[in-house]
Order: C-alpha cells, then structure tokens, then sequence
C-alpha cells in the first residue's frame, strides 16, 4: 500500500535561517508516528508544511496522493488539524461548534460520537469560553475528527496537560489509530513518544538524527549496571573486574557495559569470592530519554 | 449556498450573545442619534431641520461602526487568537467564510438602519424620504464599501489586544471630518479638502439629498464615484492582503 505522507528532502528557511533541512520521511497508513525533538528543532514548520500552511523551499511533499499547497478543499476534506493553539467561537456552545464544523464536509461524524470520544458529552452545551485548559483541547481535537478524517495531524496535543488528562488522551489517539486513522504528531514529550509511536523521528535542528520504533532506537545501546561499593574499592578494580568503564560516584558504582549478563556473573562472581555483596544492585536499560539527551546534544527543551 | 446560510446564521448567533460587542456596534449609533436629537430637534442648519441632517448622519454613521470598525477588530481578533486559521484547515471555502462573516455584519446593519428611519420618523418628525430605495442602495453601497476596507485594515492593525484602539483612531476623525454629526459647511479649507477625499462625505451628502431634496443631484451622483473607488480600493487590498494566521506566530 502507498504510504499516507512521503516527504523527500524536505527544505525551509525562514530569513535565511534553515528551520528544516533536508528531511525524509514515510508514513505508512494506519500508522501512529511522531516527531520529536526540542523546541525549535523544526516539529511545527514540517507538521505545517504537511498541512499545507507553508510554502517548502524545496523537497517534495505527498500526503494521500495530495500536494498540500494545491490540496484545497479537496486535501482539507481528508485531514484532520489540531494546531498548536488556535481558538474557537467563545460564544457558541462546544455542541454548535461541532455542528457547525460538521457542516463543512460531505459526510461528517455524528456530533454525539465525537464528544463521546474526546470526553466532551457532559459539556455539550457549556460555551467554549467557559472550557478549561484541557476541555479546549479535547475540542481541538473533536473538530478536527469531525470531518473523518483519513490523516490526523497533532502539532503538541498534550503540552501543559495534568499526567491523568495526558493518559486520556494518548487512550484516545491509541484508539484513533485502531480504527484506521493516520496520526502524525509533534511532541518533546519522550514518554508520549514512547506510549504512543509506532515509529518515531528525532528531530535536531531541523535534521532527522534518528528514526524507528522507540524500541529500536533505544535497541542495542547497553546498559548500566548500578551498585554500592564501600569506600576501600576503586573504580578500576570493578573496571578490571567487569571489563567496561566504569565511575564511582557517591559510593555508587555505575558500569557502562555492551552484555549485561556477562558482566553481571563477573561482578557477582567476584563479590562472592571476597566476601562482599553488592548493594542496591541495579540493571537500567537506557530509556528513549536517555536516547533523546544523547542524540539532541542536551539541546535546551 | 446551504453553507453560506449557514455561516451567516452562525455569525449572527455568535453577534448577538457577544453582548460589548453588539452594543458598541449597534446600539451606538441609536444612542447618538437620541443625543443628537434632545439636543437639537429644533435647530435649523444650512436652511434645513437638523434632524434631517443628522438622522441620515446616523446611518452613515451605523454604515462605518457596523461593517468598517465591526469587520475590522472581529477579523484582527480572531486572527490573533489563531480562528481564522483553524477554519483556513478545514474544506470550507475562505470565500464562504468571509462571505458570511459579511453578509451577517450587512444584516446587523439593515436591522439598524431601520431602527434609525423608525426613530427618526416617529421622535424626531424626519419622514422616509419619497425615493427611499435609493436611500437603500446607498445603505448597500456604504456597506459593500466600508466592508471591503474593514477587511482591508486589518493587514495594518498588528494585535487583537490594540485593534479598537487602531481602528478608532481611523474612524472617529473620519466621522467627524465627514460631517456625520454636524455638516462640514463651516469647516476651514484644509480640513474640507480632507473630507472631500473621504468616502462617507460622499456618501453622507447622497443621503441627505434624499431627505432635504427628494433624491439625487449630479454633484451627489459624481460624489457616489469617490465611495466605489474606495470600496474598489479596500476590495483589492483585502483580496491581496489578507492574513489567516497569528502575526509572528
């Protein structure tokens, strides 16, 4: 099947300040896929040039078979957009802007279904101006259902949600994905990265500098493993001992290692044989953090 | 077409409930025109009763408040708080949706100047004039025109939070230049030289020919040109300039 979104060598500067350089990317459909990176790391120009907000410099842009910038109507009836912020009639009732939006395609989503869906049925009649934070937000994402959309796409949909809303919310995208629709979301939440994407790219000064499941990014990195060694043992003992770098911080020894259970029958072996044991012993996997710190260079986010 | 209705009926409800905002539009000029007519009923300005001078000035005066200030800060609001480009993302035509932004503010407006001639007629003794549906066409012109130039203002209006200071300050000296509260006939020259380049001079002084001289002269008629020009000239700024999105966002 064709992918729902291509992008080829995706260019856009903005006063001769390149915000996205050079990006490919395939998305196929069904697919939940995310985009993540720090802010300015170029998230929003590229989710706006999938929209067809932006001109590109240069590269090519396909989404189902539409060029965004000459998409129109036609494009716009396919696509669902949540953008990072945007507002909405605050004197019409969250039901009559539903209504209204519903209106704008051939064969929309029932009003019911899609409050239902984003946890709105209860505020049906409130007036948006009266919504909170989060009802808001949930309402973007109401309108932009509204339409069926084929490609939803999710420019920050949780920044400054409570953890209990964010969980809500990535139940709801899950669900989306289910039931056939192409996500494609910005975020510089790992975690929402993590839960959320099939496939993820990461972003870093408008260049992909990773791409792949979270699993897979976080894939054949080792591990560390953390103990606590009395104050007598120096790092280059238990550097010998487990054959891989290791620092002692706070008498907390952590060991950089590539084959956690080669190096785990090595120290145990070797706590053994002294008489010691190894307290608080510990084996971390590196998480998508850890990954994201490493590949973004710390870039403030 | 169901779309355009739709829109149109969207916008009114919304119109309606924002409570400031209708009554700076609409109830204004009404106030104005009961001002103006406990003050001088009686007077009589360059051989004819004020009234008949400031009732059509109140029209007018409903033509630049309603379609020019209304269209003005409403758009430049909801571009800043990101509206417009929400609607710019989804299949509705950007034409249907200004379309019916326009056609809602036109109706607001034609509820209002029959509310101005009814006062007028039964407060202040100044009857509809014998041509009154050239009165209308010229209610629909101004309309048309200061709608076009509404639209076109906002590209110069930088942020919500300043719009009604901006487009106040356009307005309210166009007012008063024009004559809408009290004829320009004494003004010193430069200052009449401005009003004669205004469009609602023109467009004021059709009005009141309707009610003081039961219809339209040449020189009113040659007026009238200097109001399409300038609803020509906002049609094709708007058209050209118009921003969906946020500044600097």
């Amino acid at each position: 099947m064709t992918p729902a979104i291509t992008v080829r060598n995706l260019r856009k500067a903005y006063d001769g300040v390149e915000a996205v350089r050079g990006i490919d990317i395939d998305v196929a459909r069904g697919e939940i896929f995310a985009l993540l990176g720090p802010n300015g790391a170029g998230k929003t120009t590229t989710v706006e040039i999938l929209e067809g907000y932006r001109h590109a410099d240069d590269g090519a842009v396909d989404v189902l078979g539409f060029d965004p910038i000459t998409g129109g109507s036609a494009y716009r009836a396919r696509i669902g957009i949540v953008l990072q912020s945007s507002g909405v009639y605050p004197f019409m009732s969250v039901r009559e802007v539903c209504a209204l939006f519903a209106g704008f395609y051939d064969a929309p989503r029932q009003v019911t279904d899609v409050l239902a869906a984003v946890g709105l049925t209860e505020q049906a009649d409130t007036r948006v101006r009266k919504l909170s934070g989060g009802q808001r937000r949930r309402l973007d994402v109401a309108l932009a259902l509204i339409g069926r959309p084929e490609v939803i796409f999710l420019d920050e949909p949780t920044t400054g949600f409570d953890p209990g809303a964010r969980r809500d919310a990535w139940e709801m995208i899950s669900s989306l994905a289910e039931a056939g629709t192409t996500v494609f979301l910005t975020t510089h939440y790992m975690d929402e990265a993590r839960v959320l994407a099939d496939r993820v790219a990461v972003l870093r000064r408008g260049e992909v500098v990773a791409l792949g499941s979270p699993a897979s990014l976080i894939g054949d990195r080792g591990a560390r493993i953390r103990f606590a060694v009395p104050g007598s043992v120096d790092a280059s003992t238990i550097a010998t001992v487990a054959a891989a770098p290791t620092t002692i911080d706070s008498g907390v020894a952590t060991v950089e290692v590539d084959d956690p259970t080669r190096a785990l029958h090595a120290l145990t072996t070797w706590a053994l044989t002294n008489g010691r044991t190894l307290d608080d012993l510990e084996v971390l996997r590196p998480t998508l953090e850890d990954v994201y710190l490493e590949l973004t260079g710390g870039d403030a986010s | 077409m169901r779309r355009l209705l739709r829109q149109v009926r969207a916008e009114q409800r919304v119109y309606w409930r924002n409570v400031p905002t209708a009554f700076f539009t609409f109830f204004l000029p009404l106030l104005f025109l009961v001002f103006l007519g406990l003050f001088g009923r009686d007077k009589v300005v360059d051989g004819h009763p004020y009234a008949a001078l400031f009732v059509p000035g109140m029209l007018g005066t409903a033509a630049v408040m309603t379609t020019f200030a209304g269209l003005a800060i409403t758009l430049t609001i909801r571009r800043d708080r990101g509206m417009l480009k929400r609607v710019r993302g989804t299949p509705l035509p950007p034409a249907t949706y200004l379309g019916g932004l326009v056609l809602s503010t036109s109706l607001v407006l034609a509820l209002e100047s029959i509310v101005v001639l009814v006062v007028g007629a039964t407060a202040f003794d100044v009857s509809l004039p014998a041509r009154w549906w050239e009165l209308v066409a010229l209610v629909v012109l101004g309309a048309v025109s200061f709608a076009g130039l509404g639209i076109a203002t906002t590209r110069i209006v930088p942020s919500a939070e300043g719009s009604s200071a901006v487009v106040n300050a356009i307005y309210v000296p166009v007012l008063v230049l024009s004559g809408a509260f009290f004829p320009v006939g004494g003004m010193p020259a430069p200052l009449r030289f401005v009003s004669d380049a205004l469009p609602l001079s023109h467009l004021l002084s059709a009005m009141r020919a309707e009610f003081t001289a039961g219809g339209l002269g040449r020189p009113e008629l040659l007026g009238l040109l200097v109001v399409v020009a300038w609803g020509i000239a906002g049609a094709v700024l708007a058209l050209r300039t118009f921003q969906w999105e946020p500044r600097g966002g």
